[in-house]
């Protein structure tokens, strides 16, 4: 195998650079669109191409939990409900309507009539119950559905179209959960399957498109479902989709993507980074963009270390990091520094930007307050002991590297040694587990609060060693209201006891972007910053 | 005769063992496994319940002591079974059985390419007398050895696909899908091939035998292609045999960069997942090619040349 990256030829490169640049010029100008043939109106009809930068290997949509692939999977199935975007307001699809117990423990759907799926089976509360018994019994794929059922008591039919979802505690983020693709609707054939047989043959749903080919590693081919009738209540168009056929094309280089959309080759490409969008400007190509729901790019502390069970060190790690600097110069235009540790797109979302202002002088003071004093190598010592952290993380993001070096630098302006350690994927959940570790660096992506119990209260995993306080009694709380208002007011109240007390320090917001073509209209991102293409047509 | 054959074959076997155990031991060194990788274990996967992780690890067999799990892979790898791909349950030698004709197309054109263009290249270097294009056509190979081969797969696919548009960025699908890729893996290797064969031209043109067939009235051509190449294509082909190894590794990039499918990507893939079954089946397959191919080009040598001999467990000769 030939080397990675090594320019060390500076003269051969130059007449490559020289040769390749003639053949280049040469061929400019070659180079026509067939955008803007239609009348703008939206029509039925066409193919859309879109190329996406790895394959899961399933096409499960209740196992799948990677955005490349959700992609094309979301689009088979239909969710009990779904979710505005902007307001993060739970909305009618499958289920006509619900009715949610005061303790947010049972909640009862009720279906719409007339639903079938794409082998002519009828959607009834049996097909949802068989479907809801049988994600507790997933892979460990499928831990983003067992996740929302986790604690179900029963399903329970109570009458054809009537189906009632009961849980041993009050759990509030079911109802979004209902909208999400892991919980997507399945066919009573496709429920009976073994997981395996799921994720290689794919399944039957009720969506607006269908399965039509899988081949692993290479692509996934759907076409539009005859005959839909029951979309979302909040996609503009009734009935069947425009696009006759959707494929998904893997494309593992960033740089090959962007050049086969600007060529043509392809509609739309997923993981647009900060390096590709040069190369897309200007042409017949838009970049969307938005921002991930859920919890942000951050440290995530171990809250049991000694260093770091000083509140005050926390805040100062907190205040000493320039979270602007880091989005501005690592990350996709657009990206926001955060400004909670839930994102801005999460609904129920609190501004606590004056709390994440970067205040190196705060941080400082904070420190010598704490009894840490600079020592001969501007690191700072107390009672013989360095301050010093390792951040571990993992290479799932191009970005993770040069952000956490900037991290590095600020820190070590203000007194704090950081050692970043490179894991591999499967190191991190043993380390999360052990708790052998000062910092991790990450994010979650969900469209509800309730990520914030999940991830630091003390009852549950708690990877995190947060003590047990008010905040456990806060987060348990808005997880048993019904109450929106309510509810809000207390992750209100979670997110600043998270920020204030410094738990986790949050940094950047992640960002979706895609490059699409500009003849491609209303392909649009849902709640978690994934995409719905009923709505998309050709122009 | 026999007995030289028999100890090659004993030797081929030796090596498939060794490649199997050291990749082993490489995979087993690595921290994680396949059951962990399996769950994402990321941040962005949720909370996974350790006690489900141990039931797969021991369904598996991953918790079993090495040592034990060695015999057991070896002792099923002997009989050709190489176990399930711990991803996707499905058989290994029917995930490399699916992804193999791909490669095949792939390195073979790659293969003929880099003969054809090594080849002419080193033919035309030795044959011209113009002195500054001898220089520049001898100075193309260094340029394609040490030149990263993604790299001049990015730069064929902006030039020939991104702005001219000839040939497909990426895909498996039809004949034009292939050039491109093929082009990017035959340029390490038949530049490799090039300087092997033009230095060997230019030490065989000396020799007296060229001399014999000039003073005979020979034309420079018929010099150059018959009595010259025939004889330094020897040591080329000894390269050959080392280049085909060369191929498959380089098939890891060229398939990654060309979005096609075949060995290179699933290999790729599996040693991310950390796919054990799926890398030992890749690692014995490639050790299985290498082997016999340069098994082949050692029984070939007596074909091209009369002087080799092949004695028992002794070969005298060139190369």
């Amino acid at each position: 195998m030939r080397a990675l990256p090594d320019f060390r030829t500076p003269r051969w490169a130059k007449l490559t650079a020289l040769l390749t640049t003639g053949v280049l010029l040469t061929a400019c100008g070659s180079g026509t669109d067939g955008s803007g043939t239609g009348d703008g109106r939206p029509h039925s009809g066409g193919s859309l191409t879109f190329a996406v930068g790895s394959d899961a290997g399933c096409v499960d949509p209740q196992q799948v939990g990677s955005n490349d692939t959700i992609y094309s999977v979301r689009q088979i199935v239909d969710s009990l409900t779904d979710q505005d975007p902007s307001t993060g307001k739970i909305v009618p699809w499958l289920a006509k309507s619900w009715d949610i117990s005061a303790d947010t423990t049972a909640f009862t759907f009720h279906l719409r009539p007339g639903v079938t799926f794409s082998d002519g089976s009828p959607l009834t509360a049996q097909v949802v119950k068989d479907n809801f018994d049988a994600v507790p019994k997933l892979g460990l794929l499928g831990t983003l559905a067992e996740g929302y059922l986790s604690g179900v008591e029963s399903t329970t039919v109570i009458d054809p179209l009537t189906v009632k979802v009961t849980f041993q505690q009050p759990n509030a983020q079911f109802l979004q959960a209902t909208s999400t693709h892991s919980l997507g609707i399945e066919s009573s054939a496709s429920v009976k399957k073994s997981p395996q047989q799921k994720c290689s043959d794919g399944v039957i749903g009720s969506g607006p498109f269908v399965l039509k080919q899988y081949v692993q590693n290479q692509s996934i081919t759907l076409t539009r479902r005859s005959g839909y009738a029951w979309g979302s209540s909040r996609w503009s168009k009734q009935g069947e989709a425009y696009l006759d056929q959707v494929v998904f094309k893997v494309v593992p280089e960033a740089g090959v993507r962007a050049g086969s959309l600007r060529s043509g080759q392809v509609d739309a490409i997923g993981s647009v980074g900060r390096a590709d969008e040069a190369a897309l400007k200007g042409g017949q190509v838009a970049l969307q963009r938005r921002a991930n729901p859920g919890i942000v790019f951050g440290l995530g502390f171990n809250n049991a270390r000694p260093i770091l069970k000083d509140a005050r060190v926390r805040r100062a790690i907190l205040s000493a990091v320039d979270r602007k600097q880091i989005a501005d110069t690592v990350f996709p235009t657009g990206t926001r520094a955060a400004t909670s540790v839930l994102a801005h797109t999460t609904p129920d979302y609190t501004d606590l930007a004056p709390d994440l202002a970067f205040d190196a002088a705060k941080a400082k003071s904070l420190l010598e307050g704490a009894g840490w004093r600079v020592g001969g190598d501007g690191i700072r010592v107390k009672d013989g002991q360095k301050l010093s952290l390792t951040i571990d993380w993992v290479p799932n993001a191009a970005t993770n590297q040069p952000a956490l070096e900037l991290i590095q630098q600020q820190l070590r302006s203000v007194g704090v040694q950081v050692t970043l350690k490179q894991l591999q994927l499967p190191q991190l959940s043993p380390i999360q587990q052990s708790g052998d570790y000062d910092a991790i660096w990450g994010n979650i992506t969900r469209a509800d609060p309730d990520i914030l119990r999940s991830s630091f209260s003390t009852k549950l995993a708690n990877f995190y060693r947060v003590p047990a306080g008010g905040l456990d009694t806060t987060l348990s709380a808005q997880a048993a209201t019904s109450d929106p208002a309510e509810r809000s007011r207390l992750v209100a109240q979670a997110q600043q006891s998270i920020v204030r007390d410094a738990y986790n320090v949050p940094v950047v917001e992640l960002q979706t972007q895609l490059g699409v073509s500009t003849k491609v209209h209303g392909l649009a991102f849902d709640a978690s910053s994934r995409i719905q293409l009923h709505d998309t047509w050709i122009g | 005769m026999r007995g030289y054959v028999l100890k090659r074959l004993a030797q081929a076997v030796g090596v498939l063992w060794a490649a199997y155990t050291v990749s082993f031991l490489v995979l087993d060194y690595l921290p994680g496994d396949p059951v962990t990788a399996m769950a994402g274990a990321g941040m962005d996967s949720g909370q996974v319940d350790p006690r489900q992780i141990a039931a797969l690890r021991h369904e598996y067999g991953f918790d079993k002591p090495v040592l034990a799990q060695y015999a057991e892979y070896l002792g099923r790898a002997v009989r050709g079974d190489f176990g399930n791909a711990v991803t996707t349950g499905r058989p290994v030698s029917s995930t490399l059985a699916d992804a193999l004709p791909q490669t095949l197309q792939l390195t073979a054109t790659a293969l003929l390419f880099a003969v054809v263009l090594g080849g002419g290249l080193a033919v035309a270097a030795t044959y011209t007398r113009r002195r500054r294009l001898r220089q520049l056509l001898l100075s193309l190979p260094p340029l394609g050895v040490s030149v990263p081969t993604f790299w001049v797969g990015l730069l064929l696919v902006e030039a020939f696909s991104f702005r001219l548009r000839w040939f497909p960025a990426f895909g498996n699908d039809g004949p034009r899908g292939l050039v491109l890729p093929a082009l990017t893996l035959a340029v390490p290797t038949g530049a490799q091939l090039a300087q092997v064969l033009a230095k060997s031209l230019l030490t065989a043109l000396d020799q007296a035998y060229v001399e014999t067939a000039r003073a005979k009235g020979a034309g420079r051509w018929r010099v150059h292609l018959r009595h010259a190449l025939r004889n330094a294509s020897l040591p080329a082909l000894t390269v050959v045999g080392l280049l085909v190894g060369q191929l498959i590794a380089g098939s890891v990039v060229v398939e990654t960069v060309f979005s096609r499918d075949g060995l290179g990507r699933v290999t790729a893939a599996a040693v991310t997942a950390q796919d054990i079954p799926v890398v030992q089946g890749v690692v014995a397959f490639g050790a299985l090619v290498f082997v016999t191919t340069n098994l082949v080009v050692d029984l070939i040598y007596p074909l091209l040349d009369p002087r080799i001999v092949v004695a028992s467990g002794r070969r005298a000769g060139v190369a």
